[in-house]
């Protein structure tokens, strides 16, 4: 008998951790779907669910190659070609050093990990643009944002160097701690959401017209999912089955939590009541603030970590009406916000007990970690937003990136997608056929030949 | 004849819906409606930002009634319905020339 050369814990926790993240962007579709009106809810969870479809082929194709091959200079993008589709890593093998050991896995587990981290990140951006998008240009945004925007910044914050692979500057250079991508999942797209939120222009009727969350039960089933996967994000970031990736386990249910009751302590105080949609949204603001901090603060560091983000992210949500940008979902207020918290966190309450060892400004560490974060946030930060601004602003400009006023009026679910969300009444749902209607075409052919036809 | 329409608080429907029957009543129609009067609406709060919502959902309930019957089941409908807060809702009842069962043929009062 030959020993194991795989780690098999190791690739197990990988590939499972890797369909725990895939299940986030279903979850967001949730999330998302029931905090629009009925008209529009299946062009929110179709850009969720198109993202899925495009970013995984992209990824495949050169994607992964551009994000994690060798870099091509100053650590900014890996070489686009070197693996393109993915060519001789069917076989390949690479290592994790973790708890004084080291484990060999698959590459293509990490390629399949790594693939669900560019999906959710571009899901995510459509949350600022809920309503009021074409369904083609938005599959056409994922692909070229994807390219010109993720790739390159998950190149700088996780593709780190080993033996002769040189990866990004953030991780290697900089040396700034972003354990599962405060930075390059929620920054990104937070600051993409405010671009695309500017460059789209505001909802008919924003502000005047009552835009309700249309089923609050939906948001709280894809807050649950986004909880559920969000373990894959942030524990398999660790890797390896190991001491990392349980502590990182526990203080994301931590900050998670802390970050609900955060939110609803707010609201209890400011508006009177404590609401489902408040109780949900802290939950994706804690597990947000808890991503890029997760390694590097002790499990009461991640309740702090958590209410402050509950709190942050609560108050947030109300700067569009100040400001006068229409980011229906609020991702700046969450994604934006909870992610610059999350990171700037490290540098505060970072304690060299915790996984990755580094002590932060409250444990005497001083401001060296501190300045780190900063510059890694806002390097992201300011490139997502210019690149955004860019791709979104060529975009609407030439093909349009907004349906029409009448289209708007009606609903995109509709115009865009010729379907809609529910057929609740009771005409149509005693016989599947639509009140005042024509049957399926397939159906009157049938009747023509002479067939008894039941529906 | 006469068709009384009362607009009642939804979780008001089963206790009126009993009284109803116990008075003898054999049918009605029941749809939901919204609306409002005094009561006016309500406001919601999501994420810190408030909608008023003018709209509350009632219940619309509907008897065909002999003339003779219509003033008694107008006092059953409205001391059923009554919880003594606003918004309550209101009975009203208007004449009705022709009733027909579609299933039979039969007109007026041998329809209802």
């Amino acid at each position: 008998m030959t020993p194991l050369e795989i780690d098999t814990g190791t690739t197990a926790w990988l590939l499972a951790s890797a369909a725990l993240v895939l299940l986030m962007t279903p979850g967001l579709a949730f999330f998302y779907g029931g905090m629009v009106r009925a008209k529009s809810v299946l062009n929110m969870m179709m850009m969720s669910f198109g993202a899925l479809a495009s970013i995984t082929v992209v990824w495949v194709l050169w994607g992964y190659s551009t994000a994690f091959g060798d870099d091509i200079g100053y650590g900014l993008l890996g070489n686009p070609v070197q693996y393109l589709g993915l060519k001789d890593l069917m076989g390949a093998t690479t290592q994790v050093s973790f708890d004084d050991q080291t484990g060999t896995y698959p590459v293509m587990a990490f390629v399949a990990f790594q693939a669900v981290f560019a999906i959710i990140t571009v899901a995510l951006i459509s949350g600022a643009i809920a309503d009021r998008t074409k369904f083609g240009v938005w599959m056409a945004f994922t692909v070229i944002w994807g390219t010109l925007v993720y790739f390159p910044i998950a190149h700088w914050v996780f593709d780190f160097s080993s033996g002769e692979h040189v990866g990004g500057w953030i991780a290697n250079n900089l040396k700034a701690i972003d354990f599962a991508g405060g930075t390059a999942v929620h920054i990104n797209a937070g600051a993409a959401g405010l671009a695309l939120a500017i460059v789209l222009g505001k909802r008919l009727g924003w502000k005047r017209d009552p835009m309700r969350p249309h089923n609050l039960t939906l948001v709280m089933l894809g807050a649950g999912l986004l909880w559920f996967g969000w373990f894959g994000f942030n524990a398999g970031s660790a890797i390896a089955a190991g001491t990392t990736a349980a502590t990182v386990w526990v203080n994301t249910m931590v900050a998670t939590g802390a970050a609900s009751l955060g939110w609803l302590i707010i609201e209890r105080i400011r508006d009177g009541h404590a609401t489902s949609l408040g109780a949900a949204s802290g939950v994706v603001a804690g597990l947000v603030a808890i991503t890029p901090s997760c390694s590097s603060v002790s499990p009461v560091g991640a309740i702090i970590v958590g209410v402050l983000a509950g709190v942050i992210c609560a108050l947030a949500v109300g700067l569009k009406y100040r400001l006068g940008f229409d980011d229906s979902l609020d991702v700046v207020g969450v994604h934006l916000f909870g992610g610059l918290w999350g990171t700037l966190a490290v540098g505060f309450l970072a304690t060299a007990a915790a996984p990755a060892g580094v002590d932060g400004l409250f444990y005497g560490g001083g401001v060296d970690q501190l300045w780190r974060q900063a510059v890694g946030a806002f390097a992201v930060l300011a490139y997502s937003l210019i690149l955004s601004l860019i791709i979104g602003f060529v975009l609407h400009k030439t093909v349009g990136f907004r349906v029409s006023e009448e289209d708007e009026r009606t609903g995109v679910d509709e115009i865009e997608h010729a379907e809609t969300g529910y057929d609740l009444g009771t005409f149509a749902g005693a016989r599947g056929l639509s009140y005042g209607g024509s049957a399926p075409s397939q159906v009157e052919s049938d009747t023509k030949n002479g067939q008894e036809v039941t529906a | 004849m006469k068709l009384v329409t009362a607009i009642i608080k939804p979780h008001m429907l089963d206790e009126v819906k009993t009284a109803l029957e116990s008075f003898g009543v054999e049918g009605m129609t029941v749809s939901e409606a919204s609306g409002f009067g005094r009561q006016r609406g309500h406001t919601e709060v999501y994420r810190g930002a408030e909608y008023t919502v003018d709209l509350v959902p009632k219940v619309r309930l509907e008897v065909l009634v002999d003339d003779d019957d219509a003033k008694d089941i107008i006092d059953v409908l409205v001391k059923s319905a009554r919880t003594g807060r606003i918004g309550d809702g209101k009975v009203w009842s208007v004449p009705v020339d022709e009733i027909v069962r579609v299933r039979t043929g039969e007109r007026g009062l041998d329809a209802l």
